[in-house]
């Protein structure tokens, strides 16, 4: 290393090394490193797995979206069942989306801050989504507010029809998405614990000044995190949706549920120029997701060295 | 190292009114453990009294009850004549600092410290203008010497710049009570005296009510008017250093506020007698039965006569500074005694000692 005339460190330091380098600087391997073959072997294995199970997938979704042409494409996207269950997704979305996000924060608060009976309890019935195939929850919002249902009589006849109509679909991507938010916020709230909010506390900073000044801006990325999460989802439920939704075209069709029913009626084109629309969406939250997790690490790193 | 002369004295910045503040017979309980037992405690104005004492010993439940984070279950704490335990937390307007610094991370060092003062829109009926608010917060900022770093966030200080921000922060809203939770526990030996140093000085600019809690208390004699030796909820003692140091009123006390020795003793008459030979030590004034004699290493002498002292053999020597410590096993019981002796001083073999200073506890 320090030989007279020897090349400066870091053109030492690449990766082949220098040709006149003994063997042993040349490969600085650590003791827990790999053999080279077996960490090439691994990554070529992940890459093929990952290339036949999804990237293969969504390009055969693009490649039939497009098979027709693009004007066959945004035709399809422009019909007007297809718009009708554009506009119903976002409207799902739109109304689940920012309930859930409220209802995480509040549930996260709760189990993260206080001590309570049932606390148990609820974090279990949070969780309770993840465990129940979301066709189970489809059936009992059937049971609840359908024609024979439990509700269902007493609510229609106030004229209000929740099963086979937009309620409905709301309620069950409700249901299905309830745990995105809070799983992702109660963990973080439990690491950063109480002392900030009672810093600000003793600072005057009132309840909702704590809340808005201190605790939801320690928690944004998280947050944000956990609604891009719970947007995919909502935007992608099929089992829950189906069946509440009745499937009523141009009515109670949301996207996957439009692609489905297009599918069965062999109409390729038009199924997946829909689905490329999906599929572009979870395109987005990844990348958003990905920036967002190297955000988190930055500025963990930042405050983890107390 | 804050004494730098900024020319914000006393005169420059508003400090606000410190009070007396007096606890009256508290107690709490989480669960059935009880953390304090009918405590009653009283800092005068502009006094930094230390509550110092083990973990668990409940002093940081009483700091977080004066501050208003905790309601007592019985019991009042007044701030002058002023009955805080009706005030809120934000209308007690103390100021405290955590031991983690409790920093808002999301923000600079300068939104930090106008926190306090931005979220308090009305104080005494007056709104802080924009500009007021500025100038103060550039006021504190030099006075705890972190000029320059205005715009760096919390990750990106030093722990003894964050504690710094900390007190600065704790300091704009003018706190009637300065309130100080193990403030140097998370930081080196060397930022600790700097800053310990440092609090002192601002203590003595500012004239702060201050209760300061510790384990170390090193750190309590050093920096308190007076410190109150707490023990499982209760309060054992409360002095001036001097008087915690040289009038212990408990063996606890005794124990743990330094380096100490205990022997089994009998007084008999005023005389107090180890293993059967009386100590040629002055009268006592106890009464006559069993008894620990209490002294601490750095009050040892080498005696002439071993017959009326207590004499061992020496089990260890080493140098400790500029003192030899001694480590002596003494009597039939093989008790263990530390001496310190002037390093030149190195005895071997039999050496018998006596207590130049000493306490008699009860067994």
């Amino acid at each position: 290393m320090a030989e007279r005339g020897a090349a400066p460190p870091a053109a030492g330091g690449g990766a082949q090394g220098a040709p006149r380098a003994p063997a042993p600087a040349r490969r600085r391997a650590s003791p827990v490193a790999e053999p080279r073959a077996l960490k090439w072997g691994l990554t070529a294995v992940a890459v093929l797995v990952l290339g036949v199970l999804l990237l293969l997938p969504l390009a055969v979704a693009f490649f039939q979206a497009l098979s027709g042409g693009v004007g066959a494409y945004v035709a399809s996207l422009l019909d007007p069942e297809a718009r009708s269950a554009i506009r119903l997704t976002l409207l799902v979305a739109a109304i689940a989306v920012p309930l859930n996000a409220v209802f995480g924060v509040a549930a996260a608060w709760a189990v993260a801050k206080f001590e309570f009976r049932g606390k148990s309890l609820l974090v279990t019935l949070i969780d309770l989504p993840f465990s129940v195939s979301p066709v189970i929850a489809g059936m009992v919002y059937l049971l609840l507010f359908g024609a024979q249902g439990f509700l269902g009589p007493f609510l229609q006849s106030r004229g209000l029809q929740v099963v086979f109509a937009v309620p409905g679909i709301v309620l069950a991507t409700l249901f299905v998405t309830v745990p995105f938010v809070a799983r992702e916020l109660i963990p973080l709230m439990q690491e950063l614990g109480n002392e900030d909010e009672e810093a600000a506390l003793t600072l005057g900073a009132r309840g909702w000044q704590v809340f808005s000044l201190v605790t939801l801006p320690n928690v944004r990325w998280g947050l944000l995190y956990g609604v891009l999460l719970c947007n995919a989802r909502a935007m992608g439920e099929f089992g829950a949706a189906s069946v509440v939704s009745g499937h009523i075209r141009g009515q109670t069709n949301t996207i996957p549920l439009q692609v489905e029913v297009l599918y069965n009626e062999y109409n390729w084109v038009a199924a997946f120029a829909l689905a490329s629309l999906l599929a572009l969406l979870s395109l987005v939250t990844l990348v958003i997701k990905a920036v967002l997790e190297r955000r988190d690490v930055l500025s963990k790193a930042g405050h983890v060295v107390r | 190292m804050w004494s730098a002369d900024d020319g914000a004295g006393r005169g420059g910045l508003d400090w606000g009114e410190s009070v007396a503040v007096r606890l009256e017979d508290v107690s709490i309980a989480f669960g059935v453990a009880a953390a304090l037992r009918g405590v009653s405690v009283e800092a005068e104005p502009g006094e930094l009294l230390a509550l110092l004492g083990p973990s668990g010993s409940g002093k940081t439940t009483l700091l977080r009850i004066v501050a208003g984070l905790l309601t007592p279950d019985s019991g009042r704490v007044w701030f002058g004549e002023e009955d805080a335990s009706r005030l809120s937390v934000q209308q007690r307007n103390v100021g405290m600092v955590f031991q983690h610094y409790a920093l808002f991370r999301h923000m600079t060092v300068y939104d930090n410290i106008a926190f306090g003062l931005r979220v308090r829109r009305r104080r005494g009926g007056r709104a802080l203008s924009r500009a007021e608010v500025d100038a103060r917060v550039r006021a504190l900022i030099e006075l705890v010497q972190l000029q320059g770093l205005e715009r760096r966030y919390p990750a990106q200080l030093s722990g003894g710049q964050r504690q710094r921000v900390g007190l600065a922060r704790a300091l704009a809203i003018r706190p009637r009570v300065l309130l100080l939770d193990e403030p140097f526990g998370a930081l080196d030996a060397k930022v600790r005296r700097d800053l310990r140093r440092g609090l002192r000085e601002l203590h003595d600019r500012t004239g702060h009510t201050t209760l300061f809690v510790t384990h170390d208390q090193e750190e309590a004699l050093e920096l308190a008017d007076r410190v109150a030796v707490m023990r499982d909820g209760r309060i054992e003692q409360v002095g001036t250093p001097g008087e915690v140091l040289d009038r212990p009123a408990s063996r606890f006390v005794f124990e743990f506020i330094g380096e100490s020795n205990l022997l089994p003793v009998e007084v008999r008459g005023g005389v107090v007698e180890w293993e059967g030979r009386a100590l040629a030590l002055p009268r006592a004034e106890r009464r006559d039965g069993p008894a620990l004699l209490a002294f601490r290493p750095h009050d040892v002498d080498l005696a002439a006569a071993p017959e009326a002292a207590i004499d061992g053999v020496v089990v260890a020597s080493r140098r400790a500074g500029a003192w030899r410590r001694l480590e002596l096993e003494v009597g039939r019981g093989r008790a263990r005694l530390d001496a310190y002796v002037p390093q030149e001083v190195a005895p071997t073999g039999r050496v018998a000692v006596l207590p130049r200073a000493w306490h008699l506890f009860d067994p």
